[in-house]
C-alpha cells in the first residue's frame, strides 16, 4: 500500500535531527495558529498562493529562499562544527551515513533552493518594471514555476524527517549514486525535488524570454535595455540552453535506478563518465545563470548611487555575451583528472581563462563609474564593494584552477571548495543582498532600516574570509573536500578558525532578521511615498512604491538608455494623462499551487514506490493543467476610474511627501 | 624565454604573503618529487601573473570609492560621463595580454604535466597497479608478484608508472606531495606517472567522495633507496598469504579504516580480471585484457586512445 514507506523511515534515533523537526512543527503550528487566530487563510489563498502577479510571485520566490538560506545555513554550521572537532581519535558529532547527508543538501539548497530562487525571486520583481510591463508574458505559467519550485523545496525538507537526503555530494555522481551504492530513497528524493524544480526554472527562462523580447515598453530597444534586464536575459538564454541536459539526465539516472537500465552503472556498458560530462554541462553554465544577474544587480547599484551613467554599458552587454557563449565550452574544467588527453585539458583550461576577460572588463566598468562620480556608501553599495575585493581574489583562484597542472594537486581540495564560496558568497549572494536591499522598498513601499543593513554586511564580509581563508590554506596542505575526520592536527586550528568565520556569518544573518523586523516595525518612518527612493534611473522607480497591480497606468514611452533619469532631467517623469484606457490583466488562478503541490506528491509517491498515489497524482496534475487550458475566463480590464482612483491616491500621498517633481538629485534622500 | 626570467624573479617574492602563514607545513608548497615541484612552481608563476590584475583592481576599488565618495565635493563629478575609447582599450587589452601569456603557459605545461605521459629517466621505471575498493587501496606489483593493502614502496629517483583502476565506485588517486592525481573508474584504466626524488613517507588519500569510509581510505606511500625497497618486498614476499580471484571478493568487500596488508604472491591476471569484470557482463573479460584502455576510450569523449610512443 505504502511502497517502500514504512514508519521506520523516520529517524527517531537522530537526536539533532528529532529536535529540528520538533522546532519546525512548533513554528509551523504557530504560523498555521495565527493565520487562523487572525482569519488570514482566504486572504493567503486568493492575495498570494494565487496570485499571478510576478511583484508577489518575487516576493514568494525570495520568502522562500530566505527559509532555505537558513536551512542551508544550518547545516553549514554542522558541518564546520564537525570538522572543528573531529581530529584523530575524535570522531566528531556527525558520523558519516548523517554528514553525507548534510554536505549534499547543504550543496543542493543552497544552489538549487536558495541562490536560484533568489535570483528568479528578483528577477521577478525587477524585470517586468524595468522593462515598461504590466506582468510577464504568461503570468499562470509563472505562477506554476514558482509551485514546482516549491514542490521541490517541499521534498528536500521533507527527506530530512522521512527516509534520508542522498550522501552522494550535491553533484550525485554514479555508480556512486547507483543503486547497488545508494539502496535508500536519498538519492531518488535528489531526482524528483530537482526534476519538479528544475522544469519551473525551465519554465521561468522561458516565460522571461518572451517576456523580454515582446513586451518592452514602447521606444525600449534592445540595447536600450536596463543593464539587469539584460543580464537576466543572458541568464534566461543559459537556463533555457542547460536546464533541459539536467532534465535529461537525472531522467537517464532515474531510469537506472528504477527500471534497471544501465545508462551510468559499472555493469552492462554502463558509463559514469557520461553523467559527469552531462551534468557539468548543465552545471557550468549554471554557475553564470546564479553570477550574471548578480552583476546586472552591482551595475545597477554602482550606477544610481555614483549618480552617474554606467561606464561601458555597450561593453557589459557584450561581456555579459561573451560570458553566456563561453559558459557553455569550459565544463570540463570540472574533472581535468579524469584522464582526458593534455590537448583537451589545455583547450578547456584555456577556454575557462578567456572568461575572464569579459568578467575583468565588467569590474573596469563598475570602477569607472564609481569614477568621477558621487559614491553614497549605502548598504547595497558596500555589497558591491564588498564584491568587487572578494570576486577578485575568488576570480583569480579561479582562474589558477583553470590551469590544468594546477589543478591535478588543487582538484577536490578545500581550495576548490574556497574557490567556489569566494564566488558564490562574494559574488551571487552578496549582489542578492543588494539587490534585496536596493529593490526592497520598491516590492514593500519602505526601506530597509541601514544601520543593521551594514551591521549585516560587516559580519558576512569579514565572516566570509575567516570562513574561507583558511580553507586555502588547507587546501594547500593536502586536505580533500567532504571529509568526515582527519588525522593532521595541523588542520584543525584552520578548521577551528573557519568555524569561527561561519559564526560571523551568522551574526550576520541575524542583523538581516533583526533588519527586517525593526524596518517593519519603523515602515512609517520608512516609507518611500514618492516611488523613487534612491534617485533611481530605470523605470521600476517611476512608479509607486509599491507598485499598482498594473505597474504603469500608463505604458512609459523610452527614448534613451536609464530612461527615468532622461524623464526627470527633461521634466517629463510623474506626467499625467488626460485620461486612462482600460487595462487588460490576468486573473488569479489556483491551478499553479494545485498542480505544485500535486507534484510534490507525485515526487513523494515515486520516491517511496507508492505507484498508485504517483499515478494518481500524475493524473491530477494533467488534469488540472487540461481544466486551466480550457478555461476561457482568464483576464479582464481594471476599468479607467480604478484607475484614476488608485492613482489619485499615489499621487496626492507623492505631493503631501513635499518632494518636489524635479527630485532627481541623490542628496538628502538616503 | 624572457617570461621564464621574468616569472622565475618573481618567483622570490611569493614567500613574502606566506610568511603571514608561519612556518605551517604544506603539503603543495612542499613536494617531494619532480612533478609536484613543476606543479607548485606553476602555480606560483600563474598566481603572480593574475596578481598584476588583482592587486590593482582591489586597490583601485578602494581608492576610487574613497576619492569619489559623496562627502566630497572637491571631487570632479561627470554624471554623464560614460564612455572612453581609451579606457575601454585598455580594460580589454591587458586582461588579453595575461590571458593569452597564462594561456600559452597552460598550454604548455598540461602537455608536460600530462599525468598520462611517461616521466623522462633513464632509469627504468617500476609499475604498480592500482584498485580502489570499499574502502581501501590494493597495490599489485606485477614484476615483483606482490600486493599490498594501504602502503606502497619505491625507490627514489625512479619512475613510477601507476595504472589505476577501481571495483566499485569513483575515487581519485591521490599523494599530494608528489604531485598529480587521477581518477580510479571501475572497468577502466587510467594511468599515472609520478617520482619521489627525496625519501620519506608521504600520505596518499582519495580525493573523491566513494561512500562512508571514505575518510579513512589512506595509504603509505615510501619513497626509500634502492636497498630499503629491496628489504621492502623482501618483507612482504616474506609473507605467505597469496591473493587471487578466489579470495579477492573477501578482500574487496566494504571495510573501513583497514590495516596494512601484505600479500607475499599475487594472481598475475588479478588485475586484468578486476579491470575487465564489468566488460560483456564479465565473460570471456581475459580475451579483451588487452584492449582495456581501448575500449575505455570508445566509451567516452573524455577517455583517451593509448598513444603510441
Amino acid at each position: 500500500m505504502f511502497g517502500k514507506l514504512t514508519l521506520e523511515a523516520v529517524p527517531y534515533h537522530e537526536p539533532i535531527i528529532m529536535v529540528t523537526l520538533a522546532v519546525v512543527a512548533l513554528l509551523g503550528f504557530g504560523v498555521f495558529a495565527a493565520l487562523t487566530y487572525y482569519r488570514k487563510w482566504g486572504y493567503l489563498w486568493s492575495e498570494w498562493l494565487t496570485s499571478v502577479d510576478h511583484k508577489k510571485i518575487g516576493v514568494m520566490y525570495i520568502l522562500v529562499a530566505l527559509i532555505m538560506l537558513l536551512r542551508g545555513f544550518a547545516d553549514a554550521i554542522m558541518m564546520r562544527g564537525q570538522l572543528a572537532m573531529a581530529q584523530g581519535a575524535e570522531q566528531g558529532f556527525l558520523p558519516p551515513e548523517h554528514y553525507d547527508q548534510i554536505f549534499t543538501a547543504h550543496g543542493v539548497i543552497m544552489i538549487i533552493f536558495m541562490a536560484m530562487p533568489f535570483m528568479v525571486g528578483l528577477m521577478n520583481i525587477a524585470v517586468p518594471l524595468q522593462i515598461g510591463a504590466r506582468d510577464v508574458a504568461f503570468p499562470f505559467l509563472n505562477s506554476l514555476s514558482f509551485w514546482l519550485f516549491v514542490a521541490g523545496a517541499i521534498l528536500v525538507n521533507v527527506s530530512l524527517g522521512v527516509g534520508e537526503f542522498a550522501r552522494t555530494g550535491w553533484v550525485a555522481y554514479p555508480p556512486l549514486a547507483e543503486l547497488g551504492y545508494s539502496p535508500g530513497v536519498g538519492v531518488d528524493y535528489y531526482i524528483w525535488a530537482l526534476q519538479l524544480s528544475g522544469l519551473g526554472t525551465l519554465l521561468t527562462g522561458v516565460n522571461f524570454l518572451v517576456t523580454v523580447f515582446k513586451m518592452r515598453t514602447p521606444g525600449m530597444t534592445l540595447m536600450k535595455m536596463p543593464i539587469f534586464t539584460w543580464a537576466c536575459t543572458f541568464t534566461n538564454i543559459l537556463i533555457v540552453a542547460s536546464f533541459p541536459i539536467l532534465t535529461a539526465t537525472l531522467g537517464l539516472l532515474t531510469l537506472d535506478r528504477y527500471l534497471d537500465m544501465h545508462f551510468f552503472t559499472n555493469e552492462l556498458g554502463g558509463n559514469a563518465m557520461m553523467y559527469i560530462n552531462l551534468f557539468w554541462a548543465w552545471g557550468h553554465p549554471e554557475v553564470y545563470i546564479l553570477i550574471l544577474p548578480a552583476f546586472g544587480i552591482f551595475s545597477e547599484v554602482i550606477s544610481t548611487f555614483s549618480g552617474k551613467k554606467l561606464f561601458g554599458y555597450t561593453s557589459m552587454v557584450w561581456a555579459s555575451g561573451a560570458i553566456t557563449l563561453l559558459g557553455f565550452v569550459v565544463w570540463l574544467h570540472h574533472f581535468f583528472t579524469m584522464g582526458s588527453g593534455a590537448n583537451v585539458n589545455a583547450f578547456f583550461g584555456v577556454a575557462t581563462m578567456i572568461i575572464s576577460v569579459p568578467t575583468g572588463v565588467k569590474l573596469f566598468s563598475w570602477l569607472f563609474t564609481m569614477f568621477r562620480g558621487r559614491v553614497h556608501f549605502t548598504t547595497p553599495v558596500l555589497w558591491t564593494l564588498g564584491f568587487m575585493v572578494t570576486f577578485t581574489i575568488g576570480g583569480m583562484t579561479g582562474v589558477l584552477l583553470a590551469v590544468p597542472g594546477a589543478d591535478y594537486v588543487l582538484h577536490n581540495s578545500l581550495f576548490l571548495i574556497a574557490h567556489f564560496h569566494n564566488t558564490i558568497i562574494g559574488g551571487a549572494v552578496f549582489g542578492y543582498l543588494a539587490g534585496f536591499t536596493f529593490w526592497f522598498p520598491k516590492a514593500f513601499g519602505f526601506k530597509l532600516d541601514e544601520r543593521l543593513g551594514k551591521g549585516a554586511f560587516w559580519c558576512w564580509f569579514t565572516g566570509f574570509f575567516v570562513a574561507f581563508m583558511p580553507l586555502y590554506v588547507l587546501g594547500f596542505m593536502g586536505m580533500t573536500r567532504r571529509l568526515n575526520h582527519y588525522d593532521n592536527p595541523l588542520w584543525q586550528p584552520y578548521l577551528i578558525v573557519a568555524f569561527c568565520g561561519a559564526a560571523l556569518i551568522f551574526c550576520g544573518i541575524l542583523f538581516q532578521l533583526a533588519q527586517l523586523i525593526v524596518s517593519f516595525k519603523n515602515r512609517e518612518q520608512l516609507r518611500d511615498l514618492t516611488g523613487d527612493p534612491w534617485g533611481g534611473r530605470t523605470l521600476e522607480w517611476s512608479t509607486s512604491s509599491p507598485p499598482p497591480f498594473y505597474n504603469f497606468a500608463q505604458l512609459p514611452t523610452v527614448h534613451t538608455l536609464d530612461a527615468f533619469y532622461d524623464m526627470k532631467e527633461k521634466g517629463t517623469a510623474y506626467q499625467r494623462p488626460e485620461n486612462y484606457s482600460p487595462i487588460h490583466m490576468p486573473k488569479n488562478t489556483a491551478a499553479g499551487v494545485v498542480i505544485g503541490l500535486l507534484g510534490a506528491v507525485f515526487g513523494f509517491a515515486m520516491i517511496w514506490h507508492i505507484w498508485w498515489m504517483a499515478g494518481l497524482s500524475f493524473l491530477g496534475m494533467v488534469a488540472t493543467f487540461i481544466v486551466r487550458s480550457y478555461n476561457q475566463d482568464v483576464d479582464y480590464y481594471v476599468q479607467p476610474d480604478e484607475i484614476e482612483r488608485i492613482e489619485d491616491r499615489h499621487h496626492a500621498r507623492f505631493e503631501a511627501h513635499g518632494n518636489a517633481l524635479n527630485s532627481h538629485s541623490l542628496a538628502g534622500q538616503v | 624565454m624572457k617570461i621564464e626570467q621574468f616569472t622565475g624573479y618573481l618567483k622570490h617574492l611569493v614567500w613574502l604573503p606566506l610568511l603571514i602563514l608561519g612556518g605551517c607545513k604544506m603539503a603543495l608548497l612542499d613536494p617531494k618529487g619532480q612533478v609536484g615541484m613543476d606543479e607548485k612552481s606553476l602555480i606560483i608563476t600563474a598566481t603572480l601573473l593574475m596578481l598584476i590584475v588583482v592587486i590593482p583592481v582591489i586597490v583601485m576599488t578602494l581608492a576610487f570609492a574613497w576619492k569619489y565618495r559623496a562627502g566630497n565635493t572637491k571631487a570632479t563629478y561627470r554624471p554623464n560621463w560614460a564612455h572612453s575609447n581609451r579606457i575601454e582599450l585598455v580594460v580589454w587589452l591587458v586582461p588579453c595580454i595575461i590571458v593569452a601569456i597564462l594561456g600559452t603557459i597552460t598550454w604548455t605545461s598540461t602537455h608536460e604535466l600530462d599525468p598520462y605521459r611517461p616521466l623522462d629517466s633513464d632509469v627504468k621505471p617500476i609499475e604498480i597497479q592500482v584498485v580502489s575498493l570499499d574502502w581501501k587501496w590494493l597495490f599489485i606489483y606485477p614484476e615483483q608478484g606482490i600486493a599490498t593493502v594501504n602502503e606502497i614502496a619505491f625507490p627514489t629517483d625512479t619512475p613510477v608508472n601507476f595504472k589505476i583502476t577501481s571495483q566499485s565506485a569513483m575515487n581519485s588517486f591521490f599523494i599530494p606531495q608528489l604531485g598529480s592525481q587521477i581518477y580510479s573508474m571501475a572497468g577502466m584504466q587510467t594511468k599515472l606517472h609520478l617520482i619521489a626524488n627525496h625519501e620519506g613517507s608521504f600520505e596518499g588519500i582519495s580525493a573523491n567522495l566513494s561512500g562512508e569510509g571514505f575518510s579513512d581510505m589512506k595509504f603509505q606511500a615510501i619513497a626509500t633507496s634502492e636497498q630499503g625497497f629491496t628489504d621492502w618486498v623482501a618483507r612482504v614476499k616474506a609473507n605467505s598469504d597469496n591473493l587471487d580471484q578466489s579470495n579477492y571478493p573477501a578482500l574487496a568487500a566494504p571495510s573501513t579504516a583497514d590495516p596494512v596488508r601484505y600479500f607475499g604472491s599475487v594472481s598475475s591476471t588479478l588485475y586484468q580480471h578486476i579491470l575487465m569484470q564489468y566488460a560483456h557482463g564479465g565473460h570471456h573479460a581475459m580475451h579483451h585484457a588487452e584492449h582495456a584502455d581501448a575500449d575505455m576510450a570508445g566509451m567516452s569523449m573524455n577517455a583517451r586512445i593509448e598513444e603510441s610512443h
